[in-house]
């Protein structure tokens, strides 16, 4: 019975926060890695991206709210993602147009896309704090809950209570439609294929007749639905802030480079390697050890490995790990 | 000559803009702007050093002016001596345990072939010594942290001048920079750039967190400074006098005895500050135009040319027996010191620590927006970068305030457009930046003054 309590105590506090973050992290570790893949440059814009196509979201949340327009026991802002993403494209392309082909014509270094990159970073966060403010807004409606610590402790008549909130689920398996929709479409279909293929060798595909024209604007329109679905999860399950936003880039970027950065899957994975080692390694395991260990043996300490103010600080370090010993990734050559 | 004057043109205009926000808004505004452009400046020439001068994309230079700013804790405020005697030996022994651990990595790393039992060896080393600093430094630091919560809670510093820890900021910076170097030089530059931004963020997550150092985000206030305090300055007779004489022909206009009292009070008052604020410039200026000297010097050295061949062509470099790996190491060192030096400078002038305000927009990418403005691989361009960004930054609220009421000038005050615009007036500095950035990339990616190589 204590088994299962901890067991329990373990998957409400550490394995369903992480997934759901996992989930987050990965939809934007997907988005780092297409374009580093595809249009070869590390984007420092993309945390500031996220938040403009979830921006729109929240206003188009707050707009169907007026109107009174709701999705039932579902958060309006679900109903909202498809306008969010048209905007977030068009957002994209046209910078894409005005800023980034010029340079990918002249063929410049990628250091260079990457400075570019900074500028671009710079006109959106001034564009989301002009339009929407730099504040904290909650844009979350809608049932809360899909089963409460109480209802659960009634249910099977444990000491620990399960709570899973539904912007947790909603998270998760909104992931899973979003990326296997994706996997299947970079795999399965020509198009697909022809994205892979340009990312793996530019002018061999360039030679099979395959149009970069064509695979740069698929990869925006990707990237764009990848952004706005992984910010406005996020936004919903914490809230929507510009600063956090910008700051999620950096385990976003982790993410991608324990993943090996330009692959997808490996993206997809190292999302949640950067979730679970931040969540179990700053977790205190004080109770998880008082209900399996027996009461002689019981910790007195919070047995912490590091307080939870280095969340961040173990991603990063995981990142610095991987570089040194395995610097293409620890998922190097997996694919689907 | 002819070859200067744009760079002399440049300066002449950037110090009439100075000089314009001295006439309109006020000399303290004009000369906090000034201060803080030299301090930007010094920032600039260290970020230069590494991409204008070898190509290195250092993005965490938020890390080095954070570490430069705790120099100046360590280094000048006095000691707290009921914190050392509540648990100074057990952090000097976990400095010890630190240390022995890193002497014997090295032990192992260089005595034992590569093999699985030497990656075990080294692993049980760190767990082992993670374990021991955990047991010695734990309680040590419960009880530092609880002696005076409101106003120690640390174990303060060495009591001695402020100056001097401007010279131990960098070589703090230098030091981070040696190991930073050491993991992450050898990857590409974008890998470089995430790699430096993520570590950057780990040390100022360090300083902020960890207490018992420098209070972390309770902030170290009232440092010591260099430079006379507005209260001694505003009670001291030679300044009064000198005040008086500075501004004579004004009082004289004045009738009565009292009214004139009072206006040459408000006077010295408003002088002490430009006063400070003069003395601290001059104190920067003369560390820019050291630095300037000095790397102009090692620009044109033998040196130098050497550093632009690594950046321009690596395997030609290498191929005529350059050491790229140890070359890259040191000016990645140098680079990060200055920055380390200006980050000692800029909490010597707010005469505060507030590790919360390290932020990667402000202290990185500003500071790259900076050299790239400016013009890489030119000194007199980074500077120049640093001055004009960081004018723009200050004075962007005020110049997009003067624009917005321009152009709704026919709306009513009350129309929701023209408030919400009024309102987010500061977030235009952002936008002023980045297209500025953006422009500069496109059409003269060299920056406003391009390099210049001397043929010999």
């Amino acid at each position: 019975m204590d088994f299962l309590n901890a067991i329990i105590l373990l998957l409400n506090y550490t394995i369903i926060p992480a997934l759901s973050y996992g989930s987050q992290l990965a939809l934007g570790a997907i988005f780092v890695t297409l374009i580093y893949g595809v249009l070869r440059f590390a984007n420092f814009a993309t945390g500031d991206m996220m938040s403009f196509g979830t921006m729109f979201a929240v206003l188009l949340t707050f707009y169907f709210q007026s109107l009174g327009i709701n999705f039932g026991f579902l958060p309006t802002a679900l109903l909202t993602i498809p306008f969010a993403v048209i905007m977030m494209i068009l957002y994209m392309l046209s910078i894409d147009k005005f800023v980034f082909s010029y340079y990918r014509i002249k063929k410049s270094p990628p250091v260079v896309l990457a400075m570019v990159s900074v500028g671009v970073m710079f006109v959106t966060q001034a564009i989301i704090r002009i339009i929407i403010g730099p504040f904290d807004r909650r844009f979350l409606d809608g049932e809360k809950f899909i089963l409460k610590a109480t209802e659960f402790k009634e249910m099977t008549g444990l000491n620990e209570g399960l709570t899973i909130k539904s912007t947790q689920a909603i998270t998760i398996v909104v992931t899973v439609i979003v990326v296997s929709i994706m996997f299947w479409f970079l795999n399965k279909t020509k198009t697909g294929t022809s994205m892979r293929a340009y990312s793996d060798n530019e002018d061999l595909a360039l030679l099979s007749g395959i149009d970069p024209k064509k695979v740069v604007l698929l990869t925006w329109v990707i990237a764009g639905i990848l952004a706005t679905v992984g910010g406005v999860l996020y936004g919903l399950d914490k809230s929507y802030k510009p600063f956090v936003y910008f700051n999620n880039m950096l385990p976003i970027f982790a993410a991608a480079i324990v993943g090996g950065i330009g692959n997808p899957l490996g993206a997809f994975l190292g999302g949640y390697v950067v979730a679970f080692g931040e969540i179990f390694i700053t977790y205190a395991y004080k109770k998880f050890f008082t209900y399996i260990l027996p009461e002689s043996l019981e910790p007195n300490s919070l047995m912490q490995l590091l307080s939870t103010d280095y969340k961040f600080a173990v991603s990063f370090s995981l990142l610095v790990i991987v570089l040194l010993f395995r610097p293409s990734g620890i998922f190097k050559g997996l694919r689907l | 000559m002819k070859q200067y004057l744009n760079v002399v043109t440049a300066y002449m205009i950037m110090f009439t803009l100075i000089i314009l926000v001295g006439i309109f808004q006020s000399w303290s505004q004009a000369l906090s702007i000034l201060n803080y452009c030299l301090i930007s400046a010094v920032m600039t020439i260290g970020a230069n050093i590494q991409w204008g001068y070898a190509g290195l994309i250092n993005f965490g230079i938020m890390g080095y002016t954070a570490l430069g700013g705790l120099a100046v804790v360590l280094v000048s405020v006095a000691p707290v001596p009921e914190a050392w005697k509540a648990g100074g030996i057990n952090m000097i022994g976990s400095l010890g345990v630190v240390v022995a651990m890193i002497v014997s990595i090295r032990y192992i790393s260089k005595n034992i072939q590569k093999s699985k039992k030497r990656n075990y060896l080294i692993a049980g080393t760190i767990v082992i010594g993670l374990l021991l600093i955990r047991l010695l430094a734990g309680p040590g630091i419960e009880s530092i942290e609880a002696v005076d919560p409101a106003k120690t809670g640390f174990l303060g510093g060495l009591g001695m001048p402020i100056l001097f820890s401007w010279i131990v900021g960098a070589f703090f910076a230098g030091g981070l920079a040696y190991v930073i170097g050491k993991i992450a030089l050898g990857l590409r530059a974008d890998y470089l750039a995430i790699a430096t931004l993520l570590i950057a963020e780990i040390v100022v997550s360090i300083i902020k967190h960890e207490d018992w150092l420098a209070r972390g985000v309770k902030n170290v206030i009232g440092l010591k400074r260099p430079v006379p305090y507005e209260i001694d300055l505003q009670t001291s007779p030679w300044f009064i006098n000198l005040v008086e004489n500075f501004n004579s022909g004004k009082l004289k206009v004045i009738g009565t005895i009292s009214e004139r009292q009072d206006v040459l009070k408000q006077l010295v008052i408003d002088a002490s500050s430009v006063y400070v604020k003069l003395c601290m410039a001059g104190l920067f200026l003369t560390v820019v135009i050291i630095l300037l000297i000095v790397t102009q010097k090692a620009l044109y050295s033998p040196w130098g040319r050497k550093m632009r061949a690594i950046r321009d062509n690596e395997e030609a470099a290498s191929a005529m027996g350059k050491n790229v790996v140890k070359e890259h190491l040191l000016i990645f060192i140098l680079g990060s010191a200055v920055v380390g030096l200006a980050g000692a400078m800029m909490v010597t002038n707010d005469g505060l620590f507030t590790p919360g305000s390290y932020r990667p927009m402000r202290y990185t990418f500003v500071i790259w927006v900076m050299v790239i403005v400016g013009g890489t691989g030119n000194n007199f361009g980074a500077i120049l970068g640093g001055f004009v960004v960081w004018f723009l930054w200050v004075e962007a609220a005020p110049i997009a305030l003067f624009l917005i009421n321009f152009f709704t000038a026919h709306l009513p005050e009350t129309n929701a457009l023209k408030v919400h615009l009024i309102e987010s007036a500061p977030y235009f500095r952002f936008l002023m930046i980045g297209i500025g950035v953006l422009l500069i990339m496109r059409y003269r990616p060299q920056g406003i003054l391009p390099e210049k190589i001397i043929k010999q």
